[in-house]
């Protein structure tokens, strides 16, 4: 068809556009061969394990996890099944994206804005700090921070009493927390510190290390999409006598954020699929109690599945609401 | 129509190379396929030490690379003639079941799952291990039952994980694991003071203690919370290799059993008048011919590695790094668990 196609562009005239019955058949027929060619995949691959062994299956899911997961915002103990095992998992994926993508995106515009600024020293800073943050690898950050972290703090059983009932150690940090009808106040017990609420040092290693490696590209993507308004702008708005400030907020900004929203979208998804990196310092993130999971059962196809399809629907989650945010500044922007 | 051709011939040529990937590794023929290779494929762990750890060259030690090589001698006739396949927790199983490595010596626990439902055969046990902690002198934890809400670090994808949740929720007390991917993360975070103990089988515990600790003598092995069976594995579905790699670690316990060692097997075999020694020597019997192999197997084993008493002296005995006792390592006659059944 690529040779027709190409014929009657050259003879002039409008090029002949194909009989829909006939696309439609070919389309079918595609499809057809690709359903066709997976379930063949499909059950050869079953079939092949079968011959050789290997359970194969969802089944283990209801099954006893038999492994207890550090921290979760689930209550989950052991005896519980795989499903609550992931889905104690993915509550830690979630809990360490979402701050990670509200700290990336305050760090991210500060420095963005930074980039901008008139202030010698407050553009080189911002500059640096881009610079720095995106060209080491992430993993190597997660690290740093993982280890700068335990080593530099004090140990369990002697943690410093930062502020009344807040403990921090290389247990991490400890808090008072809201429990039946009252403060639950840690203390500090004979190995380390007891009640309370806390966060691990694993945790604070993922959401640091995520949200400022992602704030070095929000800052870009904010930099790039203020200055892509024309300056044009930025002189009207202040010869009709608007405040630097004022002309940022109600001129520039919005014509910004047509530009800043879409990328940004996609640095919110890298960030979440991103923490999947987490398993590297200890967090029990989903890809961590996955490969848990796979090595308990060795259902590594299984396992593989669901670490995939539930990343995909978190990215198509995060785009979603996101293209919806950006329709609305987009609309408002055109009007 | 071009296009579409062009794309019908790409997906039919897609369809044909998954074919061949999704076919099975050649199964029922892993001793022709080594012998034609020349070599074994040895999965091994990424380095534990006594059971298997590079040196600075490069060279492979311990319990499990020996036995890899008293196959090879046992098979090629050449002891060098393994590829060591470092291999960690997680990529082991799927390694074997692949067709990566033949047989997976990698300090592996032999469980009811693991050997009914991963495609595998446990061959026997060459070290019989039990999972213990590593706790802090300081911390005067004299039993694991002390541990109470303490953080403890442990490597994903082992058996220890899963102990360690059985065990403490049979005391009813509550721990919090934190969890590592890899050997070497897990425990430089408990050296770092990261978890107040760190658990794994006690032959890694020591050979953690005396190999990483800064000071060995800062830390001690509380109490044993499970038995932890330890042996190499290889794929169902080839029972003359199976039997293979079983009966060249049943010869070197034989061999111990029997006086036989490293240094006077030649002489033995030229002088011994017993008739037990003969058949394992292939002076009398021809046993190799039943495995598909030749008389000298389990001699050329011997000599390629020692019998099974002096490869646990070299590898994890008193005078290796580990200085771990025998105990339940010792022969049955000797009041261990280790028993070969009669080669003959």
């Amino acid at each position: 068809m690529s040779v027709d196609a190409s014929a009657t562009r050259e003879t002039s005239g409008p090029p002949r556009t194909r009989p829909p019955l006939f696309a439609w058949f070919f389309q079918t027929l595609l499809v057809l061969a690709l359903v066709a060619l997976i379930a063949w995949l499909v059950s050869n691959t079953l079939a092949h394990l079968r011959e050789r062994g290997i359970r194969a299956g969802f089944d283990f899911l209801t099954q006893p996890a038999g492994f207890e997961i550090g921290e979760s915002w689930l209550s989950y103990e052991s005896s519980q099944p795989f499903w609550s095992a992931f889905l104690a998992g993915l509550a830690n994926t979630v809990r360490v994206a979402l701050p990670g993508i509200v700290l990336a995106t305050l760090l991210g515009t500060v420095i963005g804005l930074g980039r901008l600024s008139r202030n010698f020293l407050l553009r080189s800073i911002s500059t640096g700090c881009v610079e720095l943050l995106r060209n080491v690898p992430l993993l190597v950050q997660l690290l740093m921070w993982y280890f700068a972290l335990t080593e530099l703090l004090p140990a369990s059983n002697d943690a410093v009493h930062v502020a009344p009932g807040i403990f921090l150690s290389k247990s991490g940090l400890s808090f008072p927390w809201w429990e039946a009808g009252g403060f639950d106040w840690p203390m500090a017990g004979e190995l380390n510190v007891i009640g309370g609420a806390s966060v691990t040092p694993e945790f604070l290693a993922v959401w640091m290390g995520l949200s400022t490696y992602t704030a070095a590209f929000v800052a870009e993507t904010v930099r790039a999409g203020i200055q892509s308004v024309s300056a044009g702008q930025l002189h009207a708005a202040m010869s009709m006598g608007l405040t630097p400030r004022q002309a940022l907020r109600y001129i520039v900004m919005p014509q910004a954020l047509r530009v800043i929203v879409p990328s940004i979208t996609n640095q919110y998804l890298n960030l979440t699929k991103n923490s999947s990196l987490a398993v590297a310092v200890g967090y029990p993130d989903l890809v961590s109690v996955a490969n848990t999971a796979l090595n308990q059962t060795g259902r590594a196809f299984e396992c593989i599945a669901v670490i995939m399809s539930v990343y995909l629907v978190l990215s198509l989650l995060t785009s979603v609401l996101m293209n919806r945010y950006n329709a609305r500044v987009a609309l408002r922007g055109a009007g | 129509m071009t296009r579409i051709s062009i794309r019908l011939a790409a997906l039919i040529g897609a369809a044909g190379l998954a074919a061949t990937l999704a076919a099975p590794a050649h199964a029922g023929k892993t001793l022709d396929t080594i012998k034609q290779r020349g070599n074994i494929n040895c999965g091994v762990s990424t380095g534990v030490a006594g059971f298997s750890a590079p040196d600075s060259q490069g060279q492979w030690s311990g319990l499990d690379a020996d036995t890899c090589r008293a196959l090879a001698a046992a098979v090629l006739g050449d002891a060098k003639k393994v590829n060591f396949v470092p291999l960690n927790a997680q990529q082991r199983f799927a390694a074997l079941q692949s067709g990566e490595v033949d047989l997976l010596a990698r300090n592996t626990t032999w469980t009811l799952t693991r050997d009914a439902s991963l495609g595998f055969h446990f061959t026997t046990v060459t070290y019989y291990d039990g999972q213990g902690f590593l706790v802090p002198k300081k911390l005067k934890v004299t039993s694991a039952k002390q541990l109470k809400n303490a953080e403890i670090c442990v490597q994903s994808g082992t058996t220890n994980e899963k102990n360690l949740a059985d065990y403490f929720r049979a005391q009813n007390v509550k721990i919090k694991p934190v969890v590592f991917e890899g050997f070497e993360a897990s425990f430089k975070a408990f050296f770092a003071g990261r978890c107040q103990a760190y658990t794994t089988d006690v032959s890694g515990l020591a050979g953690l203690r005396n190999k990483e600790a800064k000071n060995p003598d800062d830390y001690m092995i509380p109490d044993l919370i499970s038995k932890e069976p330890l042996g190499p594995l290889v794929r169902r579905g080839d029972d003359e290799w199976f039997a293979d790699v079983k009966w060249v670690i049943f010869a070197l316990i034989e061999a111990e059993e029997n006086g036989l060692t490293q240094a006077n097997v030649d002489e033995q075999k030229a002088n011994s008048k017993d008739p037990v020694v003969q058949r394992i020597l292939g002076t009398s019997e021809d046993t190799g011919k039943l495995l598909g192999l030749d008389k000298e197997w389990a001699l050329r084993a011997i000599k390629a590695s020692g019998n099974y008493g002096e490869i646990f002296e070299r590898n994890v005995g008193p005078k290796s790094v580990l200085k771990l006792p025998r105990g339940a390592n010792n022969l049955w006659s000797k009041g261990g668990l280790v028993y070969a059944p009669p080669i003959r």
